[in-house]
């Protein structure tokens, strides 16, 4: 019994396991936070590109896209490099707390954000330009009305952004170092397990993550839909 | 994208309407004209119908007047000193996806109407238009018909100079077009100058105090609407009117 997965992912959560809701806690926070800021420059520079005309535009939006799909591990090694005694943040000391950790995700979360709210809101430009221009608005008038009316779609770009940092384990491993206490996370807590051959612990953690996210989804979704029918 | 509306001012004598003059105007497309030489005057009281085929240039005349594309050659000109207010009104309205009000609110706040005066001004829009019971309804899920009293109720509100309307009426039944034709009139009573394109010759008949007759992108005849439908003078408006179909 001991040996199975879900009863330990069970009693780990009914027991109020302090070190798991620590972990948990971290968790949220460290990808809530670094979704949030990644959504505050993301969602205004993805608006801006499609708005505006500028020589290298093309360029922008080709390194946008491929880095969506930037390795976590050449995110978190830019970030080490950046933030370690030597390198030119070194003086901060942020290397190996939960600081770095969130720089590390708003680094593989920005482009997400930015590359789709682009798409998002340069199709809707295409579709309100006209009255736009009738209305008399300048581009960064534009910018706020377009970013409110993408609202539902970006609402689902918002939840991949957030999905690819909870899930991420690379870069938080590198620049959070996995510290008991200070820096685990449940990403790299199953690493850890697993390492160490204690399955049913990896797994139970695993299911955990799971739940969380399904939940997060969830609630996104149906927030997503009950304003979708009040707005239309 | 410069701005293209003047200063909303909250009470304005819009008596008489500024005059629109195309001096020359031409508009190509890769090296295709697709409208002009053009050049007329609208300084009537209107309103103004725009008639003529399909692929005739009307709207392509009406964008260019409202500045939404930008002449190849020749000059689109005001009477005003520099453009007046306008707005225009769309064949299919684009509306914000946000509740009815909300897009009127949005439509002065972008005009710097001040805050506190939004509310009140878009409810009585609402209202003039028959919309106050939507006012909360999200603006895609009213009818077409009401889609489009919306968009009208948006034009009134930033109480424009000049209105432009392309075929506002063309995927509307009659009731509709019926509500449409009634606040295009109020317009009008206001001291709105109208101009408006349309393919149907009895909205015309109702509506027009001069008719530009378009064809082939050239601007074939501008008279009075009694002188167009009953002795018009160049061989396409003669078809046209008469029924037969003008290519």
């Amino acid at each position: 019994m001991e040996n199975n997965a879900f009863y330990v992912a069970l009693s780990l959560l009914l027991n109020f396991d302090a070190a798991l809701y620590q972990i948990v806690a971290l968790s949220l926070q460290v990808s809530l936070l670094a979704v949030l800021i990644a959504a505050v420059l993301g969602f205004p520079l993805g608006a801006a590109v499609a708005l505006w005309r500028f020589p290298g535009r093309g360029g922008v939006i080709v390194v946008l896209n491929a880095l969506m799909g930037l390795p976590p591990v050449v995110a978190g090694l830019m970030v080490y490099l950046l933030l370690s005694r030597a390198g030119p943040l070194g003086e901060l000391g942020f290397l190996f707390t939960p600081g770095a950790m969130v720089i590390a995700q708003v680094v593989l979360v920005l482009p997400i954000l930015a590359a789709l709210s682009r798409q998002k809101v340069e199709e809707m430009l295409g579709e309100y330009r006209e009255q736009f221009v009738s209305l008399g608005m300048s581009r960064a008038r534009m910018m706020p009305t377009l970013l409110w009316d993408a609202r539902f779609a970006l609402l689902t770009v918002l939840l991949a952004g957030f999905g690819r940092a909870s899930a991420e384990v690379g870069a938080v491993m590198m620049v959070g170092g996995n510290i008991d206490g200070v820096t685990r996370v449940m990403t790299t807590a199953i690493v850890l397990e697993t390492g160490k051959g204690n399955l049913p612990l990896a797994l139970g953690l695993g299911i955990v993550l799971l739940t969380l996210v399904m939940l997060i989804n969830a609630g996104a979704y149906l927030v997503g839909e009950l304003t979708r029918r009040r707005t239309g | 994208m410069t701005s293209m509306n003047a200063p909303l001012l909250a009470s304005s004598a819009l008596y008489p309407p500024p005059a629109l003059s195309f001096d020359g105007v031409t508009f190509s497309h890769e090296e295709k004209v697709l409208l002009g030489p053009c050049s007329f005057t609208l300084d009537g009281t209107g309103p103004t119908l725009i008639m003529g085929p399909n692929g005739a240039g009307k709207s392509l005349l009406l964008r260019l007047a409202h500045g939404l594309l930008s002449p190849t050659q020749g000059q689109v000109s005001w009477s005003s000193e520099g453009s007046p207010r306008q707005a225009m009104v769309f064949q299919q309205p684009v509306l914000l996806r946000r509740s009815a009000v909300a897009n009127l609110i949005h439509a002065l706040s972008v005009n710097n109407v001040p805050r506190r005066a939004r509310a009140k001004l878009a409810f009585d829009a609402l209202e003039r238009f028959g919309l106050a019971a939507c006012s909360d309804t999200p603006a895609r899920v009213l009818s077409g018909g009401q889609q489009q009293r919306l968009a009208l109720a948006r034009a009134w509100v930033l109480s424009p100079q000049v209105l432009f309307l392309d075929e506002p009426t063309s995927a509307l039944d009659p009731a509709a077009i019926k509500a449409v034709e009634a606040a295009v009139r109020e317009f009008h009573k206001r001291g709105t100058r109208i101009v408006m394109t349309t393919h149907d010759l009895h909205q015309a008949r109702r509506l027009a105090g001069d008719v530009l007759f378009l064809s082939g992108g050239k601007v074939r005849e501008h008279t009075p609407a009694e002188t167009f439908f009953n002795t018009p003078v160049s061989r396409e408006a003669q078809a046209f009117v008469a029924g037969e179909l003008v290519d």
